[in-house]
């Protein structure tokens, strides 16, 4: 008994650490420091299980080389994939660990559902399905947003009334579980929930488009901890209830936050205004009628030389190209020459918040150069150059003055209040929303069309030669 | 309904964990600049890979010559192992980032 005591001490200890470490992790200066307590905290809390936990009639925790053996295959599979993966690739990464967090919850569930006494309460049923569901719902949902991210699958699909289907797909869900619980408790029919739940996560991913990916990952990320929550309740373990809840919780949190940034509701993220809203959109950029400017790097670094002070907008693109260092590089130059440089940074640009963050500090950018959009956005009608670097819809002037446009009524920067707007861009291609943007006709913008690296570096060169 | 006055007697200070942890989530991370989202984010998925330790008492209870069990069980340790480790070790490559240069 003592013993269990002892555990219920390391979960205790467990759960402030994940407390403590997530409120260190929303400090700049204190998130790595944040990120070591939790993992320390979970330590503690898995080594607490193996050693000291029993069940309800006392036998201890077996099967050890089995455990371990897991654990190892795990522990180097986790270590070498987060390792290697390249900056760029961070998104999909954290959507594919959070898919394997819920297809654990899920397995959990299939192998207690096998264990369950013929007196086991209902409610303890409807824990397992409920831990069963959510956890394969996060796991198929996030392997699609991975899949999507990674680009192996590129196009957006929209079954045919689409939300219907899924609407009809969670009924039937609810309706078979809440059948299992009360009613006849067959393996077969746990199988097919199990079954309609992946198909579920699969059809709730799919439609939606590559610009609101960040919000479905942070919104499947809140699933795995209610399904980790569930899996607290049934074994009556405290730290997996903190845990799961924790994360919860905050997931739902962030959720919010990024769409408000982009001034959407959550429901109009799920069940997409941007399929259908997208024809409309087609029709209403067909103003377009005049034609891009096109420039080249010697003239932007003419331009950029004299001016007094140049914004950078970075977005996705940057990331694609791997212009980051270059980028810095164009930025210490015109320090040097007494050229103000900023970056404006948009609360969603690249594929998550702080994406563009993570990847210029990756090349020693210094963090107060980054400026959120709320700040910088009256500092635009003062700027001579404004560079967007493969970014696009977060610039588009469209969300500011036409109702017709499905971005319209998000916040975007203020880029075409500047003097001139140089766009380093591949091609006239559309940005992720799918939709044309005016900014490229307008009289004070230049497109510098090619890959963003490429064009920075000639920049970069032709500012040298004019020293 | 019995069944559910008596669950939740039975589990009250598990509820209380519940409603306190889910105003401290919000609390906690209510006033995070948006720069640290996306290490929030994925700091946040390490941390529900405490579902790992509904996997090891799987496992540890699992019978000799219930292979089911004892697969399923060994999978799902696998998986929540990644989650943690992967988890843990991408947000700290992100951070890295930040501190780098300060």
């Amino acid at each position: 008994m003592i013993q269990q005591y002892w555990l219920y001490l390391i979960y205790l200890l467990g759960s402030v650490f994940f407390i403590v470490g997530l409120k260190m992790l929303s400090g700049p200066k204190t998130a790595r420091n944040g990120n070591f307590l939790a993992a320390a905290g979970m330590t503690l809390a898995i080594l607490g299980t193996i050693f000291m936990h029993t069940n309800e009639d006392g036998e201890p925790i077996g099967n050890f080389g089995w455990i371990f053996g897991a654990i190892a295959i795990g522990t180097v599979l986790g270590w070498v994939s987060a390792k290697k993966v390249k900056m760029t690739a961070m998104p999909q990464m954290v959507s594919l660990f959070n898919g394997m967090g819920g297809a654990c919850a899920a397995l959990i569930s299939l192998v207690e559902f096998g264990h369950l006494h013929d007196d086991a309460s209902s409610i303890t049923v409807l824990t397992i399905i409920a831990g069963l569901v959510i956890g394969s719902i996060s796991f198929s949902g996030s392997i699609i947003a991975y899949a999507k991210l990674q680009e192996i699958m590129k196009k957006t699909f929209k079954l045919p009334a689409q939300n219907i289907l899924t609407i009809i797909l969670l009924l039937a869900i609810m309706g078979l579980s809440v059948y299992l619980a009360f009613g006849d408790s067959s393996t077969a029919l746990l199988y097919t929930v199990f079954a309609l739940s992946l198909a579920y996560g699969v059809l709730f991913v799919l439609p939606i488009g590559g610009a609101d990916m960040p919000v479905v990952i942070s919104l499947l990320n809140s699933f795995t901890g209610v399904a980790a929550a569930f899996g607290g309740f049934l074994y009556d373990n405290q730290v997996m209830l903190t845990g799961g809840i924790l994360v919860g919780s905050a997931g739902t949190l962030l959720t919010v936050l990024m769409c408000n940034a982009m001034n959407r509701s959550l429901t109009n993220v799920i069940f997409g205004s941007f399929g259908g809203g997208g024809a409309a959109a087609g029709e209403a950029s067909s103003f377009a009628g005049g034609s891009v400017k096109s420039s080249t790097p010697s003239d932007v670094a003419i331009l950029m030389n004299y001016a007094q002070k140049v914004i950078v907008v970075p977005g996705y693109g940057l990331a694609v190209a791997q212009a980051q260092h270059v980028i810095h590089e164009l930025e210490s130059i015109l320090e040097k020459r007494g050229v103000e440089v900023k970056y404006a940074i948009h609360p969603v640009a690249g594929r998550m918040p702080g994406h563009m963050n993570v990847l210029l500090a990756e090349s020693n950018v210094a963090y107060d150069k980054l400026v959120e959009m709320e700040e910088i956005n009256d500092q635009f009608a003062t700027t001579d150059v404004v560079f967007v670097v493969g970014a696009n819809d977060v610039v588009n002037p469209a969300a500011r003055s036409n109702p017709a446009s499905p971005i319209y009524g998000m916040p975007i920067l203020d880029a075409d209040k500047a003097k001139t707007v140089v766009v380093s861009k591949r091609s006239m291609a559309a940005g992720y929303a799918g939709i044309d943007n005016e900014l490229f006709y307008y009289p004070n913008c230049l497109m510098l069309f090619g890959d963003a690296k490429a064009s920075i570096s000639k920049l970069v060169a032709e500012l040298k030669e004019m020293d | 309904m019995d069944a559910f006055i008596t669950f939740l007697g039975q589990h009250i200070e598990m509820i209380y964990i519940l409603i306190l942890s889910i105003f401290v989530g919000i609390e906690v991370i209510s006033k995070v600049p948006s720069a640290l989202h996306t290490p929030l984010m994925s700091g946040a998925n390490a941390i529900h890979g405490v579902v790992i330790i509904g996997a090891i008492i799987v496992m540890g209870h699992a019978e000799a010559g219930n292979w089911p069990a004892l697969i399923l069980g060994f999978l799902a340790v696998i998986l929540g192992t990644l989650n943690v480790v992967g988890g843990f070790v991408v947000t700290d490559r992100m951070l890295e980032m930040f501190k780098k240069k300060k």
